[in-house]
This record gives C-alpha cells, sequence and structure tokens, in this order.
C-alpha cells in the first residue's frame, strides 16, 4: 500500500479546529509581547537594577587630610594610611603557630588575641592603625574570619615642640585641639565615591558617572618657623628646668606682619603618643591662659600720660618716700632712688611712680587704651579656647585700682595679648592684628599712639636693659634691645599668695628698625630666684639674638661682647 | 539596488567591528588609565610618608643633640664672634681675599 492511498490523507477535519489552535498560539503570543512590553519599557527599573548589579559597582574615593606646614614648607603634620585589623570571631580558625606570629606582628601578648575574640561574636577590632607593612604581613598569614580596613594616622615630626599649635586628631581623623581644630574645615578633605564597570577579572573597564567628587583637604602652611620654634622651645625649657618652675610659655610675633612665628609652653606632650595626657599638660598657656601681668603693663600708662601731654620723659615724679598710700592700702617700691624722672620709672621699674602718673589721669582714658591694645578682649585667632582676659569697666574702678592697674595688678591678661600689645611700640604707635597663618601682604595695623610717643617709649625700654635697668640680662650682643620685666604675687583664692610669683619679660628689637617682639613667661619659679629680669629675661635674649641671626637682620648696635653688671647689684622692681 | 544593498551591509558590518574593537581598546586603556592613577595614588601615599621621614630625621633638635655630643660643636661664645656687614671696610676686605 503506497502512501498517498493512505485512507488517513482523505480524512477531513473541521476547520474551526484548525482556526482554534491559531488563535490560542496568537494569543498566547500576544500575552508574550504584553509582558516584553511591560518589562522593557513600561516597568523596567527592576530589571535594569539586576542587570546592573551584575557589572556595575560603586567604589568609595577616600580624601586626604591637608598637610601642615611651616612657612617654608616643612612639614610639621602628615595624614599617611594606616591598617586597622579586625576579626568575625565565630570564624576565625588558627593555629597556635599563626596565633603566635599574628600576635608577634601585632605587637601584643597572645592572650591578649584570644580575650578580645571571646569579647564579641560579630566583631571586634584585634587592633587599630597598624603600618601597611605590619598589615600586609597579617594578610599573608591567610587566616579565615580575619579582615583589615583602611583608617588615616597623622604623624606630627615636630613631637613635643610643636604640640600646642598644631594641636591633634582623633581617631576619626577630625581635628580636636589647636590648628587642627581651628582649620578642621579647611583640612579635611570629603570623601567621595563613583560608579563604575567591572569586568568578570575584577577590573575597572569603564567610569559611568561620579556621584560625588572626593575633594582633598587643603594644605595649610603655618606663619610659624620650625627652627625658631625650636629655638624658642628649647631655650624655655632650659629656663622652666634651671628654675624649677610649674611652667613657662613664650611667644614670638613678627613686628612687621602680625605674624606668630614662635610659639611654645612647657609642661608640654607628644601628640604622636597621646596615653596618659593630664590638662596641665594640654594647656596652651599662651593663648588660653591669663595671668596678671606685672609691671610689664607700665608702658602703657606712661605712654597714655606722654600721648595726653599729661608727661614728658624728663618730668620728675616723687618717688623718694618709696611708698604712696591711697585710702587704707599702701603701695611699695623694691628700692628708693629719690624722685625718678619718667624714663626713670620704666627703667627702675617703680610701683610708686606708675601709680602717680596713672592718678593724673581720668580712669576713661586709662580703660580706652587698655581696651585699644585689646586687652579684656580675644585676639580673634580662630584658636579654640581664646581668652579675652580681665578688664572691668571703668565706671567700677576705684582709684587704688586705678593705681594698682598702672602697674598691671587688678587686670589679667594672656601672654598673646602682652605680647601684641607691644606692637604699638615696636611700630610706631600701631596696634597689629595677629595671624596664625603665613601671611603674603600684610594687613593694616591700627594707630593706638602717636608715632612720637611710641618712640620715647622704646627709648625709654631700651634703658630698662640697660645697666641701671631692671633687666641688663635681656641684651643681645650686636642688636639694640628694648623691653620691660613683670614679677607679680599669684592670686589664689582671691588673695595674693605670698611666695608664688609669675616671672615674665616682654621685649623688642631692633630697637632703629623692630623686627620681633618676644614675650616669655614663668610660673612659679622656685629655685631662688624670681624677679622677671632674672628668670626671663635671659630666655628672652638668647631667643632673640637666635631669632634675628636667624632671619639675618642687620645689626644696630656694636659688636663687641656685652658686660654684665656683677651679681647682685641689679635693679629689682617692685613686686 | 541589490548590489548598492550589498556594499551598504559590508561597509555596516565593518564598522560595527570596528566599534567592537574600538570599544575594546578603549576599556583596554581605560584600565591602564585606572592602573596609573592607582600607583599615582600610592606614590603620593609614599611621598607623604617619605616628607614624614625626612621631618623626623632632619628635626632640629635631632641635628642639635648630634652637633653638640657626636660632633662636638658649640654655639661661639659672643666673644670669639665677628660679624661682617656688607659694604664697610672689613666686608670689602674678605670679598676681595675670596
Amino acid at each position: 500500500m503506497n502512501y498517498a492511498a493512505s485512507p488517513v490523507l482523505a480524512l477531513r477535519l473541521p476547520l474551526w479546529r484548525s482556526r482554534l489552535l491559531l488563535a490560542l498560539i496568537a494569543g498566547g503570543f500576544l500575552v508574550l509581547a504584553g509582558r516584553a512590553v511591560y518589562l522593557q519599557g513600561l516597568n523596567n527599573d527592576f530589571l535594569q537594577q539586576k542587570g546592573e548589579s551584575r557589572y556595575s559597582r560603586v567604589l568609595e574615593i577616600s580624601a586626604n587630610r591637608g598637610r601642615i606646614t611651616d612657612r617654608h614648607g616643612e612639614a610639621l603634620a602628615i595624614s599617611t594610611p594606616v591598617k586597622s585589623v579586625w576579626a568575625i570571631p565565630e570564624e576565625v580558625q588558627f593555629s597556635s603557630q599563626q596565633r603566635a606570629k599574628l600576635a608577634a606582628l601585632l605587637e601584643m601578648p597572645p592572650q591578649e588575641i584570644d580575650k578580645r575574640l571571646n569579647e564579641a561574636t560579630s566583631f571586634v577590632y584585634l587592633k587599630r592603625q597598624i603600618p601597611p607593612e605590619a598589615a600586609e604581613r597579617v594578610s599573608e598569614l591567610h587566616i579565615p574570619g580575619l579582615f583589615q580596613n583602611r583608617e588615616y594616622r597623622r604623624y606630627y615630626p615636630g613631637g613635643e615642640v610643636m604640640a600646642h599649635v598644631l594641636g591633634f586628631t582623633g581617631a576619626d581623623d577630625a581635628g580636636q585641639e589647636g590648628i587642627e581644630l581651628a582649620f578642621q574645615s579647611t583640612l579635611a578633605g570629603k570623601s567621595g565615591s563613583r560608579r563604575v564597570i567591572k569586568d568578570r577579572m575584577g577590573q575597572i573597564v569603564e567610569d559611568m558617572e561620579s556621584i560625588r567628587e572626593a575633594q582633598n583637604g587643603r594644605d595649610l602652611a603655618l606663619a610659624l618657623d620650625a627652627k625658631l620654634q625650636n629655638l624658642a622651645y628649647s631655650q624655655l625649657k632650659l629656663a622652666v628646668e634651671a628654675h624649677k618652675a610649674k611652667a613657662g610659655a613664650i611667644v614670638v610675633l613678627d613686628a612687621k606682619t602680625g605674624e606668630v612665628l614662635a610659639l611654645a609652653n612647657l609642661p608640654t606632650y607628644n601628640p604622636n603618643n597621646r596615653s596618659r595626657l593630664s590638662g596641665a599638660q594640654l594647656r596652651n598657656r599662651v593663648i588660653t591662659d591669663t595671668f596678671e601681668p606685672g609691671s610689664t603693663l607700665k608702658p602703657f600708662t606712661v605712654a597714655l600720660a606722654i600721648d595726653q601731654g599729661k608727661v614728658t620723659p624728663e618730668t620728675m615724679i616723687a618717688t623718694a618716700s618709696g611708698s604712696l598710700s591711697i585710702g587704707k592700702a599702701t603701695i611699695h617700691d623694691a628700692h628708693t632712688f629719690g624722685d625718678m624722672s619718667v624714663a626713670q620709672v620704666i627703667q627702675r621699674s617703680s610701683n610708686v611712680g606708675a601709680a602717680r602718673i596713672a592718678l593724673g589721669l581720668p580712669a576713661e582714658a586709662m580703660w580706652a587704651m587698655f581696651d585699644q591694645v585689646g586687652f579684656g578682649r580675644a585676639p580673634r585667632l580662630g584658636f579654640p579656647g581664646e581668652v579675652s582676659g580681665k578688664l572691668r569697666a571703668y565706671k567700677t574702678w576705684r582709684p587704688i585700682e586705678q593705681a594698682t592697674m598702672a602697674y598691671g595688678h587688678g587686670i589679667s591678661v594672656s601672654l598673646l595679648q602682652l605680647a601684641r600689645a607691644y606692637t604699638i611700640f615696636a611700630r610706631d604707635g600701631e596696634l597689629m592684628p595677629l595671624s596664625l597663618l603665613r601671611v603674603d601682604s600684610p594687613l593694616a595695623g591700627k594707630q593706638v599712639i602717636t608715632a612720637d610717643t611710641a618712640r620715647k617709649l622704646r627709648a625709654m625700654l631700651e634703658m630698662a636693659v640697660e645697666v641701671g635697668g631692671t633687666a641688663p640680662k635681656a641684651r643681645v650682643m650686636g642688636y639694640r634691645v628694648a623691653g620691660k620685666t613683670g614679677t607679680a604675687h599669684k592670686e589664689e583664692n582671691g588673695a595674693y599668695a605670698a611666695h608664688k610669683y609669675v616671672s615674665s619679660f616682654v621685649g623688642l628689637a631692633p630697637v632703629s628698625d623692630p623686627r620681633l617682639v618676644i614675650a616669655v613667661m614663668l610660673d612659679e619659679p622656685s629655685a631662688g630666684q624670681y624677679y622677671g629680669g632674672a628668670v626671663a629675661a635671659p630666655v628672652f635674649s638668647a631667643v632673640m639674638g637666635g631669632a634675628l641671626r636667624m632671619l639675618g637682620v642687620r645689626p644696630d648696635a656694636p659688636l663687641k661682647p656685652l658686660e654684665l653688671p656683677p651679681a647682685g647689684s641689679e635693679i629689682k622692681e617692685g613686686v | 539596488m541589490g548590489r548598492v544593498n550589498l556594499v551598504l551591509l559590508l561597509v555596516l558590518t565593518a564598522c560595527a567591528l570596528g566599534l567592537v574593537t574600538s570599544q575594546h581598546q578603549a576599556r583596554k586603556l581605560f584600565a591602564e588609565l585606572e592602573r596609573e592613577q592607582e600607583r599615582a595614588q600610592q606614590l603620593d601615599v609614599e611621598w607623604g610618608q617619605l616628607q614624614l621621614e625626612q621631618s623626623t630625621w632632619a628635626m632640629h633638635a635631632r641635628i642639635e643633640k648630634i652637633a653638640r655630643e657626636r660632633l662636638r660643636m658649640s654655639v661661639p661664645d659672643a666673644r670669639r664672634t665677628q660679624v661682617i656687614l656688607p659694604g664697610t671696610d672689613a666686608g670689602t676686605q674678605t670679598e676681595a681675599k675670596r
């Protein structure tokens, strides 16, 4: 039987069956097409997201914290990446040999590792901030359950020398003290992120978009001169040790620009290793502490009297008695020399003389003078914890208070305020705004006293450091120096402590064209000597001499060795 | 008509292949760029570390200590210091001697 004759072929099926089949198949296609349109056109987010997650990755871009450098670009603070080792204790498995190696790399006893691993089950830091090389060797141990992440740590090569100016950062690289805190917004970097396409080898093959631009922190050039800072710090340290002082502070200002060239404090700390820090170590005595300045304030009273035409440097003041009674109180001088001229009042630091001059001045004018040179106001450096000091309103002054304020009691200032105030003598009457950052074009100062008065005061202050003045030890070979000593009783519980003093010296040089203002303060020198001229003046001399030579300032005095007066013959100021 | 179509098809194929190669090239170059950028960052980190090291070695306190203790140097005493100012007689003499 051949095929063509098959009876099946002759069979005729009803037409509706094929139509039905066609309709069903067409319907199926329509449903598929509809679904396709829905997924690809109308509701495509979900699938696109799924697809993207197969190849695109969001990467974090880390940003560096800015470096801090001194005025010559020498690095003072640098952030560098370090690794932190953390573990998921449940997953950690190691042999005792591996454990010993790990302990050696992390520089901790093996028992400590066990203790940490038993603390939690899901996450625990084994050690934070280890050097990258050590971290690499840890990862070579291939211990499961051990992970690392990248952090930044800030290093301060200057150590304790610069500690108070720079401050430090915390574990999250945010400023906590000093410049690091004051300029946090400038220094801090902003980390960014971007989306990229990675191939199956994990290599980035295409940049899709930048979600957030990473911004590195900006570098900061300070006004500080590292060399000068070191000189100031080491000289201060010698003096604090020699005089067994509780604390000491020094600040060096550039009189031409108002820049802070050096600022040091003792006791200090090492910012790279901050375990066991005490409050005394952290205190920045130059900026955040006030003290009663004592005689270093006399020049301001005298400057006001000269400016107002009340006296001239040659006017004689009745100081022969060595004491002056105002109401119930009496002011004393340490020595009596008969009547003195105004210039001699400064040279020999007579309290009685200064008080008499002050009593001839209106209280309001004296207050205005102190206010204009910046006492009672924060210096607005942007430094955390700047103090304004204490200057009471003149309406509340009694005559005795006006008299004692003339020689720096009953008023409190910070060392920085004091140094800044002396810029009026260094700059022919102009008070300079200060800056912790390098200044390329100095701001204008504010005229407080006339240039003529400032020059007269400079001449008087120069007499104070000559033989016959209170601070011959402040002199510097080759340069004419001017300055004033201060010795004040410390106030304790509202009364003056009998044998606790603050010794200070503020001065400027060279007198012919002042370049630097330096203020030195020693708190409670207790090795016998406590007069500013014996304790603080030698520090001033050493730092000023070294600094002027470093800066290449032309000498303005004959270059012959200085002859110091025989011991014991110094003129002591009234306390 | 058929011929033109054939030519266009060939051109199209060539373009498509060109696109594929250039895309591949672009990705390869991009990966290289990424690697170089990574290296630049690493070098930057290293630079920071070297700067740090330099600052640590060049600390003024350290130099002073070595100068004093190992090299037995000292700051000349005022009596042994002679300052020569440019322009003065002494200054011009020393200049002339050189």
